[in-house]
Formats: C-alpha cells, structure tokens, sequence
C-alpha cells in the first residue's frame, strides 16, 4: 500500500507539471522559440540526477560502471551545453532593446 | 562532502526532508525561468534562473546519503564538461540547430542508458514493483528513440546524411509499427517478470532502428519539427525515469519540458499546416520534388537575372523595401552584409523592414537570433501577421534565402505538397529581387514559382557577397 501511496503523488505531481508546462510556456512569443527549445533542452539534462543516483549503487559491475559513466558525461553535456548554448542566444536579444540597466 | 561529514550538520543536510526541499526550490527556479524566457528583456536572466536550479538540483542529489563512487561521478563529469562547455561555446550561430539536436540526443542517450543500468542493478527488475519496471522501460524506449532520432536529425542538418527523405517506400509504416510492436512487447515480457537482459538488450536495439527508421524519412523542411518532438520525447523519458526512481525533481523538469516541447511542435507545425501525424509518416521532400518537376515545365523556365547594380538602383529608389530571410543568409554569415545594406538605403530615406516567417531558417525563430546577433534593431523585425498586409504598399522585396516560406503555390496550387502553408506574400509587392544560390529547388525540394514571376528578378550567388557586392554598387549611386 505505502508503494501504491508513493506511485500515485508522483502521477499527481507529474500531471500538475505537464499542466504548469502548458501554462508558462504558451506565453512564449515566436520570436524566442529557439532559445525557449534550447533551453527546455537543457532543462532535461535533468536525466544527470537518475545517473548520479544510480551510479551510488553501481557495486562492482564494471559494465554498469562504464554505462553510468557515460549516462553521467552525457547528462552533464546536455545540462551544461545546453544552458550555455542558449545564453549566447539569448546575449544577442539583451543589447538592443534593454538599456543595459540589468533590471526591468 | 566534508560538511556532510559533520556529526550534526552532516545529519540535518542530508535529511530526506531537506533534500526534498532544496528539490521543490530547483523545481520552482525551472518554472521561473521558463518564465523569464517569455521575453526578449527577461530571458537571459530566465536561463540563468533555471541553470541555477539545476545546480541546486545537482548538489541535493549529492548530498544524498545513498551516493556513492565518487571517483566515477567526478569522470563522468569532467568528460561531459570537457565535450560539452567548447561545443557550446564554439558553435556557430547558423549551426544552432543541429546543437540543439545533438543536445536533445545525449539527454535522451542518458536516459535508456541509466534505465539500462537500473535492469541491472536490480536482476531484471526482480525486487522492485511492477510499476517501476513499467516507467524504466518506458524511458528506455522513448530515450533510445529520442537519442537515435535526434543523431539522425543532427547528421540531416549537418549534411552529414543527404536532408532528403530516405524511405524503404510503401512498406515504411509497417516496418516502423513492427519495430515498435517488438519494442513493447519485448517491455512487456520484461515487466512480467522474464529478467533477461537478452531481451532488454532486443528492446534497446528495436527502439533504436524505430528511431532511425521514423527520422530518416523525413524531408529536412520539416527537421524543426522533429527536433521539437524529439526534445518533448526526451523530457517525458526523462520525467518516466523519476518515477522509475521516485525522484520530484526528475518528475517536474521532465514533465515540464515534455509539455512545453509538445506545444512547440504543435505551433511549428501549424505553422507550416502540416499535422504531426503527416510530417511522421515522412517523404515531404520526396513527394515535393515530383511536383516541382510539373511546375517548372508549366512555367517554361523563364526566369529573370540581374546584377549587383541594377538591383542597387532599384533598391536606392525604392521608398519601401521589406527584407526577407531565409536559410540562405545564415549558411552564408551574411546577417552583418545585410546590416550594413540597411544601414546604407536608411542613410537614403528609404524605410526597411524584415518580415519573417515562423519557420524561416530550419528552426522558428532562427532568424530573430541571427539578425539580432548583427545588431538589428528589434522593431524592424516584423512577424508574418504583421509583415503579410505591408507588402502591397511595398516597392521592392529583397528575398535572402528564402524559399518555400515565399512560394505563392503554398497558395494557388492545390496539388503542392505545402498547399494551405501561410506564407509571406511576397508576390504581392511591386517587386521582387531574389538573391539564391542557384535555381536548385529549396529544403522541400519544391521549385517556387516566384521566381518565374514576370516582376521577379533573380541574382545569382553567395548571400553574403551578393549583399556586399549591392552595398558597395549603393555607394557609387
């Protein structure tokens, strides 16, 4: 019962995510579409924290071990790629219209 | 770790009460990020808001009790770091997609590879509740779906791979259904309790030609598309991972990015009225090229050209031009040349504007970073909507690069496979200069009758040079 009691507050939390999604980001206007895509992108790179959590289990199984490994080198471009891709995108918006003051 | 080594404070950090907060306050930066991105003033700030998230997120799941084998966490990251920050850092801005693609990949690489890793772990699922299994499985496809998919849309954009449709023809529906059916009935034998990694192994291998066999069709016209659809796939296989492994963060970011990533595509491809089921089913491109074939026969190949300077007189004296980009200006850099020839026909009194299409370049809003990138300004950008009833009042279009997103077939020509795409009515101005390459049909493989236009004139050559070369015949005017 207790495992059935932990599924269903994760479903729960995963519905109210998908609408809380839908919500946030249907503001988005067009022109910020590909950095709003590289930056969700690099939202999921959030898959870093199931490699690192797993890896503490990893025993002595070398494949698991170099599977991990890779799952975390992979997690880890995608989070920190992804971030930075999209703030170099992002730089070029923040000149013009901004008047360099930092706050709004 | 020496902190958590503390008798006292090691015990309070790494309390699961604790950890869960620092959870929900990395969650609550993803959302507020997000936010921010909704504007061009607040989303620099937004991403920063969101990768600090990420770092809180990081440093709670190391804090937790449970981890473990350090010296592999530290390898692991050091390698991703040492690929990822340079690959960032030294794209360039034309490349952008594919970045994002290869990006997408890897996350979704991440996730069947720790799915696998759990199988294991735990001898196949043999202590664990059947609806653990389910989510891991679940992940393992959807990842190794998303990480081949977006390898293969990654190879298209790079012209690694030819961006026209590769298809095994009529029989490509069924051997996509097959390999899905053996992907989730090889989940199924697993989550009834088979543990063999044999057939774990059969799943990963069934998912990965499907996500091969789905992309390559797939005429690269519609590659923003997929790409999107690939990135809702990976935060959804992220999001079935959390529950696999009961973790809210997990939870939240990948549902997050699964429904903002399906909004995406949905508004891509509306954009381009094309239904998700129909750019799926692939060979775009393909069907397309057949089609021009006809319509380049009906128009007698009467096509027009013109050198730098007539189309530096007929720009000096226009009073109205409207700039239209396309994939052509970013291949060729040219975004500064055409800054400059703004620049120049501004200092004329002429009124210059750049009217641009959702899906102009190979991702939306491709067009708005690069033209950013070169300093122009944001109020002459001006969107589809607004930019369509201008250009009636209009006395020359400059039309860089731009193909599909211009051909009036997309309005007059039933048969065209982009029949019912809103495009910018570029047709309606007084005239048009085209600068192209060459007459080689576009991305879609589909010849655009703008061109054979009586009012059309085409210059011939590089984006950049071609705009470079108009400036400097500007000068002697």
């Amino acid at each position: 019962m207790i495992l059935a009691s932990v599924l269903t507050t994760n479903l729960a939390i995963l519905v109210l995510a998908g609408f809380i999604g839908f919500v946030v980001i249907s503001k988005v206007p067009n022109t910020l579409h590909t950095p709003l895509m590289s930056g969700t992108n690099a939202i999921h790179g959030i898959v870093l924290l199931g490699g690192l959590l797993v890896v503490g289990f990893a025993g002595n199984d070398t494949f698991n071990k170099i599977i991990l490994v890779i799952a975390i080198a992979f997690g880890t471009i995608n989070v920190v790629g992804g971030f930075l891709v999209t703030d170099r995108m992002l730089e070029m918006f923040k000149s013009k219209p901004a008047k360099k003051d930092g706050e709004d | 770790m020496s902190l958590a080594a503390h008798p006292v404070l090691g015990s309070f950090l790494q309390n699961r009460n604790f950890l869960d907060v620092l959870y929900i306050i990395a969650f609550s930066l993803f959302i507020q990020g997000l936010r921010g991105l909704s504007g061009p003033t607040t989303a620099v700030r937004g991403n920063r808001i969101a990768a600090v998230g990420m770092a809180i997120a990081v440093i709670a799941t190391l804090l937790n009790p449970l981890e473990g084998n350090w010296g592999l966490i530290v390898l692991g990251v050091a390698l991703g770091t040492a690929v990822g920050v340079p690959a960032a850092r030294q794209v360039k801005m034309t490349a952008m997609p594919q970045m994002v693609a290869l990006f997408n990949g890897v996350g979704g690489g991440a996730v069947f590879l720790i799915s696998w890793s759990e199988f294991r772990l735990t001898n196949g699922y043999a202590f664990t509740p059947t609806y653990v299994a389910i989510f891991s499985l679940f992940a393992a496809i959807v990842g190794s779906v998303s990480f081949w998919g977006s390898n293969i849309a990654f190879g298209k954009l790079q012209e690694i791979i030819p961006g026209r449709p590769i298809s095994f023809g009529a029989g490509q529906q069924i051997v996509n259904l097959v390999l899905l059916i053996l992907a989730v009935a090889a989940g199924i034998d697993i989550a009834a309790g088979s543990h063999s990694e044999a057939i774990f192994i059969g799943l990963l291998v069934c998912a990965a030609l499907l996500g091969n066999a789905v992309v390559l069709p797939i005429g690269g016209a519609d590659m923003p598309v997929v790409i999107s659809l690939l990135n809702a796939f990976t935060g959804l296989s992220a999001a079935a991972t959390g529950i696999a492994l009961d973790n809210t963060a997990l939870i939240v970011a990948g549902m997050i990015v699964g429904a903002s990533g399906t909004i995406l595509t949905n508004l891509m491809a509306t954009a381009m009225n094309r239904s998700i089921p129909a750019i799926v089913a692939g060979g775009f491109g393909g069907g397309g090229a057949v089609e021009g074939a006809e319509g380049a026969g009906e128009h007698g190949g009467t096509v027009r050209s013109t050198s730098a300077a007539d189309a530096a007189i007929q720009l000096a004296y226009a009073s109205r031009v409207v700039i239209v980009p396309g994939y052509g200006m970013a291949v060729a850099q040219a975004q500064h040349a055409v800054r400059e020839l703004t620049k120049e026909l501004e200092s004329r009194g002429v009124e210059v504007s750049y009217a641009i299409h959702p899906v102009a370049g190979r991702m939306p809003g491709h067009m708005n970073v690069l033209l950013a990138e070169a300093d122009v300004p944001y109020d002459q950008l001006k969107e589809m909507d607004d930019a369509n009833p201008e250009f009636q009042r209009t006395d020359v279009s400059l039309v860089i690069g731009a193909n599909d997103v211009t051909n009036p077939a997309a309005k007059n020509n039933a048969a065209s496979p982009i029949y019912g795409m809103p495009i910018l009515e570029v047709a309606d101005s007084h005239s048009v200069i085209v600068i192209k390459r060459s007459m080689n049909p576009g991305f879609a493989g589909i010849e655009n009758e703008l061109y054979f236009d009586p009012k059309t004139a085409m210059l011939f050559g590089d984006a950049k040079s071609a705009v470079a070369e108009i400036t400097a015949e500007l000068s002697h005017i």
